[in-house]
């Protein structure tokens, strides 16, 4: 094992604090079940047993490298290797820390799938501070969207009278589905994310990714900031974006 | 398929499912793309089964897609969860219901976070208080949506209009059921029937009198991936899950698929149509897909209500061929309408599938 810098003893500490860490992993036998199940490894590149090799060796070297690489992003969190793991591991609950702190030390931004998360942040993150949930009827635009086929856009087009048609209420005062979230409830809703330390996250993935911008040679202005997510959101690393 | 040995394992995966007097917690995914859902969950506990359960307009989402995103902390989203709790204490009720599987895991794990960690309780105690001045107690009973549908399945089928039998041959319609992986894969003993054998949406399609169609990728995932869907660059790692399940099904011929988590259901409804746009390749039968429900809209079938007023409108794949074997009776010329009949247009025709 090679000598640690501080700030690597930093962000083991960091991984090795968390309730998660100890909960996912308790001893790994490596007996690679977890990748015999995995979605993602038949995917991606990807092999859980090696995760927990790695990280339970605790070479920090190795896993500082873990945290900038694409390797972290590939989990789909299925959470499969939960329940096929004899020992009670948790490889998925692990990526979630590896992740947390890759974002937090800033490493994300070295790696094409970790570079996502400002599109994420943008998307799901901005949904659920503007409207207080996920995913909201008029955040699922088409042209994000072409998955979703022509009856979302006829959906996404007629929305109001549809809603209303299914006994819905988007937008309105009042309970049901999809209705406004009120004022003192998104007011309780952004109080916690100021406690709890979620819109600090938030602003840790915006300024980690500016930074990233102005590495590129680029201002970090709204126009380019939006090209960025652009780039992130679209870019499979086969110079498609 | 033997069922004696499974019987015997499902024993030990039962679990306590409250009576009745029901705190709801809603789903943002379910909302969006079937809100008939949920209304239909609502009307069947009300207005059928005479159950009494609580909506509260002062919810907000659990974040939970956000959290396996990895873009929320585990201090906010736990926050959130007790928040929701603290609404639930304030209203005098104790029997939490769940209508989204994502947020079901959430709610979950963090209920047993706090029993491993009670200073990660405390800490969020002291957030709760600090954010917004409320305080908590745990539920007593914590279920998904579909356990209710579960433990009642019986009563609503004495309440039947039909039976998820074909019509023209008498013969039980052939039902692929998905749970959803955290129905039951990350608690095992917090879902019906369990990991291996889970039985919330078997035991409703079977007392329905359908027919549980067991193919190899039965438990494989959907491929929602959380980040990978919200990213279009890695809607193929999505799509890929999905085809593989849809490939280990077609040689069944399912009738339809039953999903327990709406995401699963958007996925599987979406990704065919997706798969027959790219490769021509569709998996039902005549150039159609396989219908994919929610088991409220099933439920909801079963007992009569018309399909559109469920919101089977707003699903891509059709589902018409299920309702004419089931003898379901619809108007099609309702099937795009407004509240009062209006004409609200028709969606653009697919190049492939119907």
């Amino acid at each position: 094992m090679t000598n640690a810098s501080p700030d690597m003893n930093k962000v083991f500490k960091r991984i090795t604090e968390d309730v998660r860490y100890k909960e996912g992993l308790k001893s790994c036998m490596n007996c690679g079940v977890c990748t015999a199940i995995c979605p993602a490894a038949e995917f991606y590149d990807y092999d859980p047993r090696l995760l927990l090799t790695i990280v339970q060796s605790k070479d920090k070297n190795k896993i500082v490298a873990l945290l900038k690489s694409d390797f972290i992003w590939y989990c789909g969190q299925c959470m499969s290797c939960k329940t096929r793991c004899p020992r009670g591991n948790c490889p998925g609950l692990i990526i979630n820390v590896l992740r947390k702190v890759s974002q937090e030390f800033g490493y994300f931004t070295e790696s094409r799938m970790g570079r996502q998360q400002y599109a994420v942040m943008r998307t799901v993150g901005e949904n659920i501070l503007k409207y207080g949930y996920c995913v909201h009827p008029e955040a699922v635009k088409p042209e994000l969207h072409p998955e979703q086929g022509p009856v979302w856009e006829w959906i996404f087009n007629n929305r109001k009278d549809l809603y209303e048609r299914l006994k819905g209420n988007l937008n309105n005062d009042g309970p049901g589905t999809l209705r406004k979230i009120p004022a003192e409830t998104m007011k309780e809703l952004h109080s916690i994310f100021e406690v709890t330390g979620g819109m600090k996250f938030y602003s840790l993935i915006d300024e980690y990714s500016k930074k990233k911008v102005k590495e590129m040679g680029f201002e970090q202005d709204e126009k380019n900031m939006n090209r960025y997510f652009m780039h992130v959101y679209k870019d499979t690393g086969q110079g498609n974006s | 398929m033997k069922k004696e040995g499974k019987q015997q394992v499902w024993k030990e995966y039962q679990k306590d499912i409250a009576d009745n007097d029901y705190y709801f917690q809603r789903s943002c995914i379910r909302q969006n793309f079937f809100p008939g859902s949920e209304y239909a969950f609502l009307k069947i506990l009300r207005e059928e089964l005479g159950k009494n359960i609580y909506d509260d307009a002062r919810q907000t989402t659990c974040t939970g897609i956000g959290y396996h995103s990895d873009i929320i902390p585990f201090e906010t989203i736990q926050t959130v969860v007790a928040r929701h709790f603290a609404l639930m204490t304030e209203k005098g009720f104790h029997n939490f219901v769940i209508s989204c599987v994502t947020s079901f895991g959430i709610y979950s794990e963090i209920f047993e976070t706090w029993k491993e960690f009670p200073s990660e309780l405390e800490r969020t105690r002291h957030y709760l208080k600090e954010a917004t001045g409320r305080e908590f107690e745990l539920p007593w009973n914590m279920t998904h949506a579909s356990d209710i549908i579960y433990k009642f399945r019986d009563e609503i089928f004495s309440k039947r209009k039909c039976s998820l039998v074909n019509g023209d041959t008498g013969e039980p319609l052939k039902i692929v059921e998905h749970i959803g992986c955290h129905y039951a894969k990350i608690f095992p003993r917090k879902g019906v029937g369990g990991a291996e054998f889970p039985q919330v949406l078997s035991g409703m399609i079977e007392s329905w009198g359908g027919e549980v169609v067991d193919y190899p990728e039965r438990r494989h995932c959907c491929g929602f991936g959380f980040r990978h869907y919200l990213v279009m660059a890695d809607r193929g790692y999505s799509v890929a899950n999905s085809k593989k399940k849809f490939e280990s099904m077609e040689p069944y011929k399912p009738d339809a698929i039953v999903c327990n988590c709406p995401g699963c259901t958007m996925f599987m409804d979406k990704w065919q149509y997706v798969i027959a746009e790219m490769e021509n390749k569709t998996y039902g039968t005549n150039g159609n897909g396989i219908p994919v429900l929610t088991y409220e809209e099933l439920a909801g079938l079963v007992l009569g209500y018309d399909p559109w007023d469920l919101g089977l409108q707003m699903h891509q794949i059709d589902c018409e061929p299920l309702l004419d074997k089931m003898k379901v009776k619809y108007d099609p010329a309702l099937k795009y309408a407004g509240k009062d009949g209006e004409e609200l247009g028709v969606p653009l025709q697919p190049n492939f599938i119907h």
